[in-house]
């Protein structure tokens, strides 16, 4: 380029057309900038069309790509009414970047750039990919088992070295967050309960809703969707971006199987973590609603104490912490496979991982619904 | 007439992570219209310098000159329109990969200058046919091979006319063909956009394509141990892990002797 004018404000790009015996010669002169005024140029670009165009340099002081632009427009429209264009009087810069443009490109359109489908098409797109998930979820839990089985067997493959690591991530690292919320939903449990049997005068019984609420329902579920936002998304951004690495390709060509080598720890620290974390939260829970029936209603700790461990059954934590270990599954399952399915870009680890935590949470509530559903048939 | 003032100057640059020292005590010019070529050894800190050099790093000592003016010693706005004068392709084309190639190009232009959005496509399409991705524009980098990202990247490193490029490693990963296509464009780049060229590479066949100068980085005294053209410097230098490194490792026994 030549040299910048240095105050981009005052430059003004220059056109003329002129009808000679030649055809319309369009002369260009002032500084062409991009942050220039151009207004008066852009407007020559309405101007008559001729057979024959000559573009002449009677002055540019100074240019960038803007003016490139300007004579690239003159060019492809002439060269698509099939009008002659002579670009010789330009600066030799235009003339090579022009030349270095319309070079052949070296690869002619290869395959795709598909349009987008019709709304129908997209409709009938999604449905069946929504369909194809609940397929591959199934098929992915069959391996996973499967290969869990060939560990049991042989043992060999399985990463200790990771599975502790893993068991650490998601297991005591997980504790702050778990006693925040659970604390809280405990809290939150009593004060709901609190409003309606305070007209009854019935106040003690906070500690049974709160108990069987938080061992039944809520330990569990809380944990289990605090699992899904925190260890479900590392677990797919973590494969996910291995995949972009082409970490899982190494591993594969290898004659690793990722499912035993990256899922299968990772599957179990989960589901073994997960009754742990939910007992806890059980606890947590129970704690919180102690806060707010002694600070609160006025009761006094032992009786709360009393009349928590009076509601609460065997059975009651038993169904929870068996819940827990279904939810761990549906985590570990919907984290490690969104992450090994992930295309290979920045753009397809953030959708994997979003989709790892909306499918782990759906299939949370789904499988939370259906397990009470099952319980309360059974008389349990 | 006056020695024109070099395009940029890096004076006494020492490079650390931390207490570990990359590089100390470089200092060379870039004069303006040259293709400098930074060559050595793997891990000697060639694309660290880049870094340096384009502003992504702080020198743990030394100075780094653009125009005259210390990079790290102006104000916000002038380092801001220093960046706008350099432009940077990386090794593997460095496109954000949720957008098309178009959009890719139009984020320095939608931020840095004031073109209505129909230039702003034109102008895109313009640096695409540049390097030869001509009706690629809505192409997204995930759909396109390796050798098309880097030149996409390239697209998007001179969408703002700069006046300083920085290659790291053009050619790596790449066909011979397609090196060779890429070292020509580079060339024809600095013809017709006048621009002045950084190059790091380690390919012997680009470096003795393109470039008019050179610096020598070397792995084990941690410091600048040569420059100039890599033409010269193979007939002249006698430094045995220069001439090692521009002859392959091929060193006859008359050299060694040197």
């Amino acid at each position: 380029m030549k040299e910048q004018p240095t105050n981009a404000v005052n430059a003004v790009a220059r056109v003329e057309c002129q009808p000679t015996e030649e055809g319309v010669e369009w002369r260009f002169s002032g500084v062409w900038h991009m942050d220039g005024d151009r207004t008066e140029a852009t407007a020559c670009l309405q101007q008559q069309e001729a057979d024959r165009m000559v573009l002449k340099d009677v002055g540019i002081q100074a240019w960038d790509s803007s003016l490139v632009i300007y004579v690239r427009t003159l060019y492809l429209r002439a060269k698509e009414a099939n009008r002659q264009i002579d670009l010789s009087g330009m600066p030799e810069g235009v003339r090579r970047l022009m030349a270095l443009a319309e070079a052949v490109p070296e690869h002619q359109d290869p395959h795709l750039g598909v349009g987008k489908p019709s709304w129908i098409a997209q409709v009938g797109i999604h449905t069946l990919r929504a369909l194809d998930n609940v397929g591959k979820s199934a098929a992915f839990l069959g391996d996973l088992f499967r290969s869990f089985v060939t560990m049991l067997q042989k043992k060999s493959n399985f990463r200790w070295g990771d599975f502790w690591v893993i068991v650490q991530e998601c297991g005591p690292e997980a504790l702050p967050i778990v006693t925040l919320i659970s604390t809280l939903v405990g809290m939150i449990l009593a004060f709901i309960g609190a409003i309606q049997l305070k007209m009854f005068g019935a106040e003690i019984f906070i500690a049974d809703i709160v108990a069987v609420g938080m061992a039944r329902e809520m330990g569990g579920l809380m944990t289990g969707i605090i699992m899904a936002g925190r260890t479900g998304a590392a677990f797919a951004a973590h494969l996910g971006t291995m995949q972009v690495n082409e970490e899982i390709d190494a591993l594969r060509t290898l004659g690793f199987s990722p499912m035993e080598f990256l899922v299968l720890p990772r599957a179990l620290a989960l589901i073994l973590m997960m009754p742990l974390l939910t007992i806890y939260s059980m606890t947590m829970g129970m704690l919180g609603g102690s806060v707010v029936g002694v600070f609160m209603l006025g009761l006094t700790p032992v009786q709360y104490l009393n009349e928590s461990l009076h509601s609460l059954s065997l059975w009651s934590v038993t169904s929870g912490v068996l819940k827990s270990v279904v939810f761990g599954v549906v985590v570990a399952v919907s984290g490690c496979m969104q992450g090994l399915q992930s295309g290979r870009s920045a753009a397809a680890v953030g959708e994997a991982t979003t989709a790892a935590v909306v499918h782990a949470i759906v299939y949370l509530v789904v499988a939370d619904s259906v397990i009470s559903v099952f319980y309360t048939l059974m008389g349990w | 007439m006056n020695e024109p003032q070099a395009h940029m100057s890096v004076r006494r640059l020492t490079m650390a992570y931390g207490d570990n020292v990359i590089q100390h005590d470089l200092s060379f010019d870039v004069r303006r219209g040259d293709i400098l070529v930074i060559m050595g050894p793997s891990g000697c800190g060639k694309s660290t310098l880049l870094r340096h050099m384009v502003g992504l790093m702080k020198p743990a000592a030394g100075e780094i000159f653009y125009d005259g003016k210390n990079i790290w010693n102006v104000s916000a706005e002038e380092r801001a329109w220093i960046k706008r004068r350099m432009g940077v392709s990386y090794q593997g084309g460095a496109l954000w990969s949720s957008m098309t190639l178009a959009e890719n190009i139009a984020v320095p232009l939608e931020a840095y200058t004031h073109l209505s959005r129909q230039e702003i496509a034109e102008m895109a399409s313009l640096k695409l046919a540049l390097v030869g991705l001509d009706g690629f524009d809505d192409y997204y980098p995930s759909e396109i091979s390796g050798g098309m990202a880097k030149r996409a990247g390239i697209a998007r490193a001179i969408a703002l006319d700069p006046d300083i490029l920085f290659f790291d490693e053009p050619s790596a990963g790449l066909d011979p063909v397609s090196a060779k296509r890429l070292d020509d464009l580079i060339l024809e780049l600095r013809d017709s956009l006048g621009a002045t060229i950084v190059v790091v590479t380690h390919e012997l066949a680009s470096i003795f394509a393109i470039a008019s100068n050179s610096i020598y980085l070397d792995a084990v005294s941690r410091t600048l141990i040569a420059q100039g053209s890599p033409k010269e410097l193979l007939e002249h230098n006698r430094n045995l892990r220069v001439q090692e490194f521009l002859r392959r490792g091929e060193i006859g026994e008359k050299e060694k002797s040197i």
